[in-house]
């Protein structure tokens, strides 16, 4: 086979990996209730077929291919562990499916279970992205860890602990009872959007700290809403951050600049993404089950609404906030709330909220001290402006948000003045 | 527990101290600073002269060795160190990666190892 057929079917491995990765590991983890295991067998399947297939040929169905190859690699590795009396059902049901020597064309997707198994409250919930990403996605722990701020051999590790605690522990594949729902669904949502890594859209330059797996996060939220297309709170989620996504090369001017939100050309929002969050704001709101990330979306749509209408409703922001606040008040809620405010009734007004915000929490939390800064500004406090433009600064990681409160703060005028 | 940033900066960084200290590079760590030691996770620490003002010293069978420069010539070289106070190395990351100088150089965070100081002093 020449060069660039095998190119081809590396292409046409790594696309059947990523479409079907998730799929296939949940179905072979579903049968052993070994997560680890079966993405061992479908990591052998892969490599197989990185050899198997310039050989013979693409097979026709590549996904039958790489199950029925990873249950050879599963019936391997039960034989060599001597623990046949134990699985003796599995093993029975991987003989008999690939001994008939028939490929299975279609699958249960047990995807759903999978994503319940990574987000259960018994896995540390730090690791419940994490755990997602790299099963769900087969992402690898390498760029896990970077997205994470993690050594790649602490979060290997953290992986592997998790996956085994989930085979010994006795965590079990399946989708919770309905009495049990809402919190474990919660869970999940929370996990999907923790890859997705963005609080809120700011006003006065916060740390935008993209985790860079926007994208990964809106196909996870993608996938469980196709498993649950009844939950509002899966197409809030969605929704928000379709909205988010939307900006994306508005974020940014030409220069690399960044771009805080309420000046950002509404010609550069993508408006397909925010018709389709749109639509699923609107799916949500006829179950009249309000929650967090409906109202996160709200938000987004307020803004998005800019558009249209060329002005923000910030009072319909300030109600959302304080709905969301009674939910569970977190602190960039919080700060959300206060710059929200200052713009419907003025800084002082939002000033004191952000004065009323516990100290401690806020030392290391850049937001707060951006939109403090940008509130004393206002407000023409100009040392104490300063002062907090220095730690919103410092607390900054994304340098073109950096880069623009220095500007805000006065020292790039300074010296083009000179 | 304490670690180490070991701050390794680009010849470009190097350059800006030059100026007169309005530059945004060294406006960013003016900064930094204020947010480490805010956040009351600063113990100490201090930038270093640039790399062509090292000397490197070693003996070897029984001879002196003097060299110009620091011990590496890469494009990177150590610029400065600090040393942080924080419960855990996630927390250090979290720091590092905020530091200035990760934009173009890079920062090394490393625990400090009281243990192998006890060791020394006695």
């Amino acid at each position: 086979m020449n060069g660039s057929g095998e190119e081809e079917v590396h292409r046409t491995v790594e696309r059947v990996a990523r479409e079907s990765y998730g799929r296939l590991v949940a179905y072979l983890s579903v049968q052993t209730q070994d997560l680890a295991g079966a993405e061992d067998a479908l990591s052998e399947a892969l490599v197989k077929a990185l050899t198997a297939w310039p050989r013979d040929g693409v097979p026709q169905n590549p996904e039958a291919w790489l199950l029925t190859a990873a249950r050879r690699s599963l019936i391997d590795f039960i034989r060599h562990q001597k623990v046949v009396s134990a699985s003796e059902p599995d093993l029975l049901f991987f003989t008999q499916s690939s001994a008939e020597g028939t490929l299975e064309t279609t699958f249960p997707d047990e995807r759903l279970k999978l994503l319940f198994v990574c987000a259960h409250p018994a896995i540390d919930p730090a690791m419940h992205t994490p755990l997602m990403l790299q099963t769900v996605l087969g992402l690898d722990a390498v760029r896990i860890a970077s997205a994470f701020l993690t050594p790649p051999k602490t979060m290997g590790q953290r992986l592997v602990r998790a996956k085994t605690k989930i085979r010994d522990g006795g965590i079990r594949f399946e989708v919770p009872e309905k009495g049990e729902l809402p919190v474990r669904l919660d869970a999940v949502l929370d996990a999907i959007y923790a890859g997705f890594g963005i609080g809120w859209d700011d006003m006065a330059g916060v740390d935008q700290r993209g985790r860079g797996l926007a994208e990964e996060a809106i196909w996870l939220a993608r996938v469980l809403l196709q498993l649950m297309p009844g939950e509002a709170e899966v197409h809030g989620l969605l929704a928000l951050m379709l909205h988010c996504e939307a900006r994306r090369a508005a974020r940014r001017d030409r220069d690399g600049r960044y771009v805080p939100l309420s000046e950002q050309d509404p010609k550069l929002w993508s408006l397909s993404l925010i018709e389709e969050a749109e639509r699923h704001l609107s799916e949500a709101s006829k179950y009249e089950r309000p929650g967090r990330f409906q109202l996160e979306a709200a938000i987004q749509s307020v803004h998005a609404e800019r558009g249209r209408s060329g002005r923000i409703e910030w009072s319909a922001i300030v109600r959302f906030y304080q709905q969301l606040n009674r939910i569970s008040p977190t602190i960039g809620r919080q700060t959300g709330y206060a710059a929200a405010l200052a713009e419907a009734n003025g800084a002082e007004v939002g000033l004191a909220v952000l004065d009323s915000i516990d100290q401690d929490a806020v030392s290391a939390y850049q937001p707060y001290w951006a939109v403090r800064a940008h509130l004393l500004q206002i407000l023409g406090r100009n040392p104490e402006a300063q002062h907090a433009y220095d730690r919103a600064i410092g607390l900054a990681e994304d340098p073109a948000v950096r880069e623009f409160l220095l500007q805000k703060r006065g020292l790039r005028l300074f010296i083009s003045e000179t | 527990m304490q670690f180490a940033m070991l701050i390794y900066e680009t010849p470009e960084a190097f350059a800006s101290r030059k100026s007169d200290g309005t530059d945004s590079y060294t406006g960013a760590w003016r900064a930094y600073h204020k947010a480490l030691v805010e956040a009351g996770v600063f113990v100490g620490g201090d930038p270093l002269e640039v790399p062509e003002t090292g000397t490197t010293v070693r003996i070897k069978d029984g001879k002196r060795g003097v060299q110009d420069g620091p011990i590496a010539d890469t494009k990177e070289q150590l610029g400065g160190f600090t040393i942080l106070e924080l419960p855990s190395l996630d927390a250090a990351l979290e720091w590092a990666a905020r530091c200035p100088a990760a934009l173009h150089g890079a920062v090394e965070v490393r625990p400090l190892a009281p243990e192998i100081k006890r060791r020394i002093v006695e």
